[in-house]
């Protein structure tokens, strides 16, 4: 409503907005809108593919036909077929539901647990703070690959080491983002308005904080499930994730390699598979960070 | 004494309350024996120029000094307790209940990411008890006390969509929603517009005229406390210099700091007078205090024997008291 008064002043001094305005806040708009519904848009396809693959008539990941071995992409086979003849295209749609589950649960789990020590320690200081921070420290600093082959050493190679050992990991950069976050919040005026409203701690750390500082772990946590899902297929491709002959993206591009040359498809399209992941969560990612700031930041 | 004085018992009544920080220079007193008290329906201001120590002595009321600090002594009597010695779970009891707070900055004192409703809704359903129906028609209620208009669409408003005046009547409502006997008031004014500052004032009268609050109001602006206020006390480096009913502070002031800060105030008629005299000097660093009286670098009738002045308020009359022995109480 107030949009409408204002232009007329303006006129007044003989200015006269022709659009230029609302046009670029249009734009601006509908290019963050186009940015977020174009990832989802990707992810929604992947992910509903991957569960609906048997009614969508993509049956059994591992069925051999030795007839059909190494065919390039075709009707039939919309990504070729591998060295048993396995249809390639339906081994990615299989493959989605372990590397998707993998990505998002050893995303949010550490996620939310990171968040709540960070947001906790950040808020509170002292002792907890410093225990919380040497621990995400040693937690940073120690060689990723060397903690998970560790950990698969005791649990045997499989999803099982994978999951615990991101889970190990994965809070840790939470928890340094959320706490950084909240030792600025914990100043801001409303906080303390809060606590003169006699508001018990807890609630003013998760609900009066914690909606404001949740902004750059979200963002981040996009980035997140595509390098976890990258980290699987890594541990895949260096025999400690899932083992064969299940269809994981990891290992299907790990399974290509040895005959990239001569059947370049093997390998190649669960890579770009992958990529499109990545790109569709990144796209999200960044959506979110608008959104978020439109409506965050304009409290100033 | 007799059955009348209890009748005129204070409703708080802080008596040497200090506040200390520890710093790397040493102990930083931010409030230093600092004493008043203030009745049912009374409105008390605290003067002084930024960073005397008025914020910090309203925090330390509720418990609140920012870490690293702690009130060092001195006693918070509330209703016959004593808010220092007061478990956190008492004091969360007290806060937002008993006595609440209002800040300088309303457009940094609402949380950004809940609407008005929301907040509103939070503290009557979180302290109130009250269902979400009941808490949202009583925050229709309060909107509507503090003079927003279409009170019912506005809950649904987020703080930015506020104009300043509008976000501190918004605050004002939340830290009237239940009831309190005493309302903390940090420079409520400060970051609005002259005409809106009169508003909040009035608002903040009205409010007190139909509950029977008290209210403690922290200014620098003397215009503001000679509105607002029945009693003045007068801050500075942390100490108080005088204390007394509003009227006769600001007219007769007893210490030469007082003194200074009325003959600052800028006339309303620039040839009617001599002009705002500024008080000469800078405001003096806590950890470097003279011995004796902390304004004394600046007085104008500073001697050798204010460096042994005990700090203690004395006046002609119970009520006007000056901690400047040497000046002004001879007046009356």
């Amino acid at each position: 409503m107030s949009v409408a008064v204002e232009p007329r002043a303006g006129e007044e001094l003989g200015l006269r907005d022709d659009g230029t305005l609302g046009r670029r806040a249009r734009s601006e708009r509908r290019w963050s809108a186009l940015t977020l519904w174009t990832g989802v848009g990707i992810m929604a396809g992947i992910v509903f593919m991957s569960l609906a693959a048997p009614l969508l008539g993509f049956e059994d990941p591992n069925r051999q036909d030795l007839a059909q071995v190494l065919k390039p992409p075709s009707l039939d086979h919309p990504f070729g077929t591998d060295s048993v003849g396995r249809d390639i295209f339906t081994r990615v749609l299989y493959g989605g539901r372990i590397d998707l589950l993998f990505g998002v649960v050893t995303t949010y789990v550490p996620l939310v647990l990171g968040v709540a020590l960070g947001a906790i320690a950040g808020y509170r200081g002292g002792w907890l703070d410093t225990v919380v921070n040497r621990l995400v420290d040693t937690v940073i600093a120690f060689p990723f690959i060397v903690l998970v082959l560790a950990i698969v050493a005791i649990f045997g190679p499989g999803l099982t080491g994978a999951y615990i050992g991101v889970f190990v990991v994965g809070w840790a950069l939470y928890a340094r983002l959320t706490r950084g976050e909240m030792l600025v919040m914990r100043e801001r005026e409303f906080i303390l308005a809060a606590q003169t409203l006699g508001y018990p701690t807890w609630r003013i750390v998760f609900v009066h904080a914690l909606p404001n500082v949740l902004r750059p772990s979200i963002v981040f946590s996009m980035a997140d499930i595509v390098l976890n899902i990258l980290l699987l297929s890594a541990l895949s491709y260096l025999g400690l994730g899932v083992s064969p002959p299940t269809p994981e993206w990891g290992a299907l591009v790990a399974e290509g390699q040895s005959v990239l040359l001569t059947s370049w498809w093997v390998a190649t399209l669960p890579g770009l598979v992958i990529v499109l992941v990545g790109i569709g969560l990144s796209l999200i990612g960044d959506g979110i960070a608008d959104r978020m700031g439109r409506d965050f930041k304009l409290t100033a | 004494m007799n059955a009348t004085t209890t009748v005129a018992e204070p409703l708080l009544d802080v008596r040497g309350l200090t506040v200390g920080f520890p710093t790397r220079s040493g102990l930083l007193l931010a409030a230093h024996d600092v004493s008043f008290s203030i009745r049912t329906g009374r409105t008390l201001g605290l003067v002084g120029e930024s960073g005397c120590g008025k914020s910090v002595t309203l925090r330390a009321l509720l418990g609140l000094v920012p870490y690293p600090g702690a009130i060092l002594s001195g006693a918070v009597g509330w209703l016959g307790r004593d808010l220092r010695t007061a478990s956190e779970k008492e004091l969360r009891d007290v806060r937002g209940a008993e006595i609440s707070m209002v800040f300088q900055d309303p457009s940094s004192s609402l949380n950004p990411v809940f609407s008005i409703g929301d907040q509103l809704g939070e503290t009557l359903r979180v302290r109130l008890g009250m269902r979400r129906r009941e808490a949202r028609a009583r925050a229709v209620e309060l909107l509507e006390r503090v003079g927003i208009p279409s009170a019912r669409r506005r809950l649904a408003s987020y703080p930015h969509q506020l104009s300043g005046g509008m976000r501190q009547r918004v605050m004002i409502a939340l830290a009237i929603a239940s009831r309190p006997k005493l309302l903390l008031a940090d420079e409520p004014t400060t970051a609005l517009d002259v005409t809106i500052q009169e508003q909040i004032l009035v608002l903040l009268r009205d409010v007190q005229a139909e509950t029977g609050m008290a209210i403690v109001l922290v200014s620098h602006d003397l215009g503001v406390i000679a509105e607002a206020c029945d009693e003045v006390s007068v801050m500075y480096a942390g100490r108080l210099l005088e204390q007394g009913p509003a009227g006769a502070v600001l007219r007769w002031a007893m210490h030469p700091y007082t003194r200074g800060l009325v003959a600052a105030v800028p006339p309303l008629h620039p040839a009617g007078a001599n002009g705002a005299v500024p008080i000469a000097g800078q405001p003096p660093n806590l950890l470097e205090l003279p011995p004796g009286c902390p304004f004394a670098p600046r007085c104008p009738y500073a001697t050798e024997a204010c460096a042994a002045v005990p700090m203690t308020l004395e006046g002609p009359t119970p009520h006007h008291r000056s901690a400047c022995p040497f000046v002004g109480q001879e007046a009356r």
